[in-house]
């Protein structure tokens, strides 16, 4: 009972951590723009937090950039368990159009594992929400996706 | 007390994006600041020259997702000036719609933004959608709503219809109305008045000894803005005014922004009233001749600069980028001295930095000595001795 009542908690509330790991801000703000009134995705208790020790699910951006790799490791090594990771966008996914450049380590499951893929250069903000929602399903549905 | 290190970020609430501030705390007092960058560095500039001048368009868009096509005017500028091409004039009138466009949608984020880092998040919801207006308008005549895709060497590659021009001027009704709103709120709002107000001091002449740019020197009194200094696109037609206050603080930055939307706005109805009629695109090449362009353009930020050497083949020979934030970045490190900790987020969220077009260069953090600076004298003697130990004569 003790466990479906976590679950249950996790899938209404989940707290996200926001990460730039490397990208060009495009999909950044389409994130913020998620939050505004327009679409408010905190009405599925999306909450952005500060630190990754509150958070369940991590938004990455980004290609990884050789500086950042280490950082990304470290803060997901910092998330508590179950831990769940987006990507957003198109670099974040594959590298993008960034992909052959000398600073590049190449998508964020290179680094991590990754639990969903946003794509898009950058997504809509709604097909950002779109993907935490599929994301909160799948999880509601049993285990990670 | 002795004095303590704080290192903020790369990963760091305050921070939207991943840098180093090492601040040297004196009880509250800030007494230094050492600022990391590079976290962000991906190689564009290398990645340029391996790829044609089509595919780069693309490519500088993406150096930066707020200001992205200020970056693209100056990429199509460079090109331009090297084949020699005179772009329609009705081209010419839609990028600077896109750029001042961009410049709006650039405003109200960072008018939230910074109403976000002061804890005023109502002002954050505010702005954001009203910012979402503009993207609208964005979104209906390019197709997009950060990076833009609009700009092709020798022109536009979408044109404004007259039903684009109706909705732009609607939008731009409504937007002026929130403007003056949110003009009433930046001077007359306690809480903002209370964490703005000589918080995060730049004097005039500090300003001009760190080369600040864009709205962080107008608010130190300098009258500077591309636009009026060197027009580009359709700026010597189009009136407007600069903007520049002389309170020096975070106040003056907040209010050198919003005024700014309003002569945005203006250019903008200059604009959708005097658009000419005619061709929107003239063709160019693919291969550009041999020869070296500058170009800047008044971003959202201030002055972003380009350079561009070509070789005569299909890609350039070498790309080089100097974004308003690294040039604000000398005088944001002067601005944080003596301040409280407290106000350091304000005073950074303050010169609008846009760490992802910022970070044109990478540390690499190894067990190598550190370098040493050498004269020219020591310099000439070395060379000598390099040549001698050749066997070769000097």
């Amino acid at each position: 009972m003790f466990k479906g009542l976590v679950k249950w908690a996790r899938v209404k509330s989940p707290w996200i951590l926001h990460m730039n790991c490397g990208s060009c801000n495009g999909c950044d703000i389409e994130i913020l723009a998620a939050l505004i009134p327009r679409l408010d995705v905190e009405r599925f208790g999306v909450l952005l937090k500060g630190t990754p020790r509150h958070a369940d699910v991590l938004v990455c951006t980004g290609p990884v950039t050789k500086q950042m790799k280490e950082r990304l490791k470290r803060v997901y090594d910092q998330m508590p368990e179950p831990k769940f990771v987006v990507v957003v966008g198109q670099c974040g996914s594959s590298g993008g159009i960034y992909q052959g450049a000398y600073g590049v380590e190449g998508g964020i499951d290179t680094v991590i594992p990754v639990n969903a893929y946003i794509p898009g250069c950058p997504p809509r903000p709604d097909a950002i929400a779109d993907g935490l929602i599929k994301l909160l399903a799948s999880i509601d549905k049993g285990g990670k996706p | 007390m002795g004095r303590v290190k704080l290192p903020i970020g790369p990963q760091h609430p305050a921070l939207k994006e991943p840098e180093n501030f090492t601040i040297t705390l004196d009880g509250e007092r800030v007494v230094d600041v050492d600022i990391r960058i590079g976290y962000t560095h991906r190689g564009i500039e290398k990645l340029m020259e391996s790829r044609t001048y089509t595919q780069n368009l693309y490519l500088v868009e993406r150096i930066c997702g707020i200001c992205s096509y200020a970056h693209v005017e100056n990429f199509t500028q460079n090109v331009e000036e090297i084949l020699g091409i005179q772009i329609p004039k009705r081209a010419e009138y839609i990028r600077t719609l896109f750029l001042e466009l961009e410049r709006l949608h650039s405003h109200f984020l960072w008018l939230g933004v910074a109403g976000h880092e002061i804890g005023f998040d109502t002002l954050f919801m505010y702005t954001w959608q009203d910012r979402e207006v503009v993207q609208d308008l964005l979104e209906m005549i390019s197709g997009n709503r950060v990076n833009y895709a609009m700009n092709a060497i020798g022109g536009v590659r979408r044109d404004v219809s007259v039903e684009h021009q109706k909705k732009v001027l609607q939008g731009m009704d409504y937007l002026e109305k929130r403007a003056e709103y949110y003009k009433e709120v930046a001077i007359n709002e306690k809480t903002i008045l209370a964490r703005a107000e000589n918080v995060g001091i730049l004097k005039t002449k500090d300003a001009l000894k760190f080369s600040a740019v864009g709205p962080t020197a107008r608010a130190s009194g300098i009258t500077v803005d591309i636009r009026k200094d060197d027009p580009y696109a359709s700026y010597l037609d189009t009136p407007f005014d600069v903007i520049t206050t002389n309170t020096n603080d975070v106040l003056g930055r907040v209010v050198v922004r919003v005024l700014e939307i309003f002569e945005s706005i203006k250019i903008i109805r200059y604009l959708m009233a005097h658009l000419p009629v005619g061709e929107i695109v003239t063709k160019a090449p693919r291969k550009v001749p041999e020869g070296e362009s500058i170009s800047h353009t008044e971003a959202p930020r201030g002055e972003d600069f380009h350079y561009l050497r070509s070789n005569g083949t299909e890609k350039p020979e070498r790309y080089k980028v100097r974004t308003p934030t690294l040039a604000n970045l000398p005088a944001l490190a002067e601005m944080l001295k003596g301040t409280y900790l407290a106000d350091v987020p304000i005073i950074v969220a303050a010169i609008d930095p846009c760490m992802g077009c910022m970070d044109r260069v990478l540390l690499l953090k190894g067990n190598e000595k550190p370098g040493e600076l050498v004269d020219g004298e020591r310099l000439r003697r070395y060379s000598i001795k390099w040549f001698a130990e050749r066997g070769w004569k000097a």
